[in-house]
């Protein structure tokens, strides 16, 4: 089986700490990922209109690449990038007219007919490493961290593409555990975090994001634990706007997951690129002085 | 504020270009407002999804028009995976973004974003804010 | 294109042909139809697309630059008869063929941001706000096919997407700024000045400057070499030929750093 590894623009500028943690902890399970070598932005939105077709050529032309490259699977970390790609290979599996109008628009390219499996980390996490070999490579179990998985839209919804049968996702918390920290589950992890809203509409994405923050918090977590660059932005990095309209009550430390999992393989802090993420993240965690990585940390 | 609905004010048209590029039977709903209650944004909302669909079902296009509703959906596809009569609404809302776009007109301007805000925001927050809101 | 230097010269005319840079039609030379913006004109095979217009009667004041494919002045579009297809290239080096259905696209307006270089943050958010729009791509690759140089337009679009400032500056190199990209641009990129820009912060912030070459830079602005400069520029030209041929020169294929003039005076 071969697995290509498509990244997605953002994890190679902004969220380079979710990418990095997840590629150091992908060596250290001895996974063979290759990213690919050749890829354009997957659109991160799905075209909802039935007629546009045009916007699904750039997540199958990455698809195409993905196919080109004789692998079974493409792996993703951000969830948009999951949720666009995914979409747009079961259209080309289930729809014969579109799948033949987009391969015919592509003359340039091998025509595609949904070849490649879209998968998610977390789900190649559980499924194809399992969450028993994961736990025993802990290293630095996350004792005494009270997480809150933040799940958002794109790795739930549409039904077609969510990561788990629909109803009441498991994944995360199952995730969180392997690692040993304490999960807290809340009633706002499933919802929208404003998304794209905050260009258009930045009021009412502030207000949705203050509402799953205080809703976090107020449910005893310490931190939220996330896996999309644009949830990471509204829920973490529009903080200080938040605090300073009163929106928010205090400030909550945000981690992407890759980078838990990295501290709990025993990498470092290093892998994790913590100075892209709040202060307040990293201090959280050198304040639980898990071993081996309290150090690195802040570095 | 009353709205008159009559033989005039029906506009066929726009319901056939509601349900053709939706892709949604429109008149399947029953106005439970199951939509509303999961829409993250119902609180910023003048016009809640619910009373979107009454409206398109009786094709009142300028009313639809003056609404923000489907501006302010985030494509979050709550609504959609709640809705009891199995309508993907956020396909509807998709579909009214479309029909005012596809005359050539942005809601969103690239342009005139301060360039403060556009260093700040991670790639796929301009990615997909432009796929949908400019034409 | 030499067949008709070549071409033995007990003529048979049908034979002969018209060069591609000259539009003299030689006597007996086969001619074709195109079509310039929809008007069909005969001209002689074998021309570029430039010359036939010109044999055609057309005089450019624009759309024409350095006749020599680098320039960027004379994209041109066209359809061949019955197919959907659009083609892409330089009337300078594209030769015709019959039933050609061409345009001349020398300009397409395409939004240039004003920036200082000097002052400018060498980073890709720099470009994103100038060029917000940047964001607009939809992969659907019609640059890349437009291109009449090859360069693969949506890989570097990718790059620059993906904040890769010196893999864009490099896919670009070979742009030659026609802005056939541009016109075929769905989501309304500029793409080539979007490039421009990334090769120019690449050139002055990213690549790896030579020390010596700022060194002798700097020796040139202290005046070093004006005195020898002086002197040649007063010299009489058979002075100058006499020096040029007792020059001392490195041999050819002289290991690295092996060789020395005798003469050190001006290193």
């Amino acid at each position: 089986m071969k697995i290509s590894y498509y990244p997605g623009c953002t994890l190679k500028t902004k969220a380079k700490n979710l990418e990095d943690a997840a590629l150091a902890s992908m060596a250290a399970l001895e996974v063979d990922f290759e990213e690919l070598p050749r890829w354009n932005c997957c659109g991160a939105v799905h075209s909802l209109a039935d007629d546009d077709l045009i916007h699904h050529v750039a997540p199958v032309r990455d698809l195409i690449r993905a196919m080109e490259r004789g692998s079974d699977k493409v792996v993703t970390l951000c969830s948009m990038c999951y949720n666009t790609l995914a979409r747009a290979n079961l259209l080309m599996r289930d729809d014969e007219v579109k799948r033949k109008t987009i391969n015919d628009f592509m003359d340039e390219e091998k025509d595609y007919h949904g070849e490649v499996e879209v998968v998610h980390f977390l789900n190649f996490l559980r499924d194809e490493v399992g969450w028993d070999k994961l736990r025993s490579k802990i290293k630095v179990p996350l004792e005494g961290l009270k997480l809150a998985p933040y799940y958002g839209c794109t790795l739930l919804r549409p039904k077609n593409v969510s990561i788990e049968p629909p109803g009441h996702p498991k994944i995360f918390r199952e995730f969180l555990e392997v690692l040993g920290a304490r999960v807290i589950d809340f009633a706002a992890s499933t919802l929208c975090c404003g998304s794209y809203q905050i260009l258009a509409n930045p009021e009412a994405a502030e207000t949705v994001a203050a509402t799953i923050l205080e809703g976090g918090i107020n449910s005893g977590a310490e931190a939220l634990v996330l896996s999309c660059p644009l949830c990471e932005f509204n829920l973490s990095k529009k903080q200080g706007d938040l605090l300073q309209k009163n929106m928010l009550s205090q400030e909550v430390p945000t981690y992407y997951f890759t980078q838990l999992l990295a501290i709990a393989l025993g990498l470092g802090g290093e892998v994790c690129r913590f100075d892209l993420n709040d202060k307040i993240s990293a201090e959280l965690l050198k304040s639980k002085s898990l071993p081996s990585c309290d150090q690195a940390i802040l570095t | 504020m009353p709205i008159t609905i009559s033989e005039k004010t029906i506009k066929s048209d726009f319901i056939e270009k509601v349900k053709k590029l939706s892709g949604q039977n429109i008149h399947k709903c029953f106005q439970c407002g199951t939509c509303g209650g999961a829409c993250p944004m119902s609180g910023q909302l003048a016009t809640l999804p619910r009373k979107i669909m009454r409206m398109a079902q009786f094709g009142l296009e300028n009313e639809v028009a003056e609404s923000k509703t489907f501006w302010t959906c985030a494509s979050c596809h709550s609504c959609s995976v709640t809705c009891p009569r199995g309508i993907d609404l956020a396909k509807v809302m998709e579909a009214l973004r479309q029909l005012s776009l596809r005359k050539n007109v942005n809601y969103v301007e690239p342009s005139k974003l301060p360039s403060e805000t556009v260093k700040e925001m991670p790639q796929i927050a301009m990615v997909s804010c432009f796929r949908k809101m400019t034409s | 294109m030499s067949d008709a230097q070549t071409a033995p010269a007990k003529s048979t005319p049908a034979q002969q042909v018209a060069t591609g840079d000259r539009a003299i039609l030689p006597e007996g030379a086969k001619t074709i139809p195109i079509y310039v913006m929809g008007k069909k004109y005969e001209v002689p095979e074998t021309l570029t697309i430039m010359k036939a217009m010109e044999f055609a009667g057309f005089k450019f004041l624009r759309g024409c630059g350095c006749r020599g494919g680098i320039c960027g002045a004379c994209p041109t579009v066209y359809r061949k008869e019955g197919d959907y297809k659009l083609h892409f290239g330089l009337a300078c080096q594209t030769v015709v063929e019959p039933n050609m259905y061409l345009a001349q696209i020398p300009f397409y307006p395409a939004n240039r941001a004003g920036y200082s270089l000097d002052e400018i943050e060498p980073t890709a958010e720099a470009i994103f706000a100038l060029y917000p729009e940047l964001f607009r791509c939809v992969a659907c690759n019609n640059c890349t096919k437009a291109c009449p140089m090859g360069v693969q337009v949506l890989d570097y679009i990718s790059a620059l997407k993906q904040g890769d400032i010196a893999k864009a500056a490099k896919l670009s190199f070979d742009c030659i700024q026609c802005g056939l990209c541009a016109s075929r641009c769905m989501g309304e990129l500029p793409q080539y000045h979007i490039a421009q820009l990334a090769r120019r912060i690449y050139g002055k912030y990213i690549q790896p400057h030579a020390d010596h070459l700022a060194k002798r830079v700097a020796e040139i602005e202290s005046g070093k070499y004006d005195e020898i400069l002086g002197k040649l520029t007063e010299m009489s030209k058979d002075e100058l030929a006499k020096l040029y041929k007792e020059r001392e020169r490195e041999p050819d294929l002289a290991p690295l750093g092996t060789w020395m003039p005798q003469d050190t005076q001006y290193l």
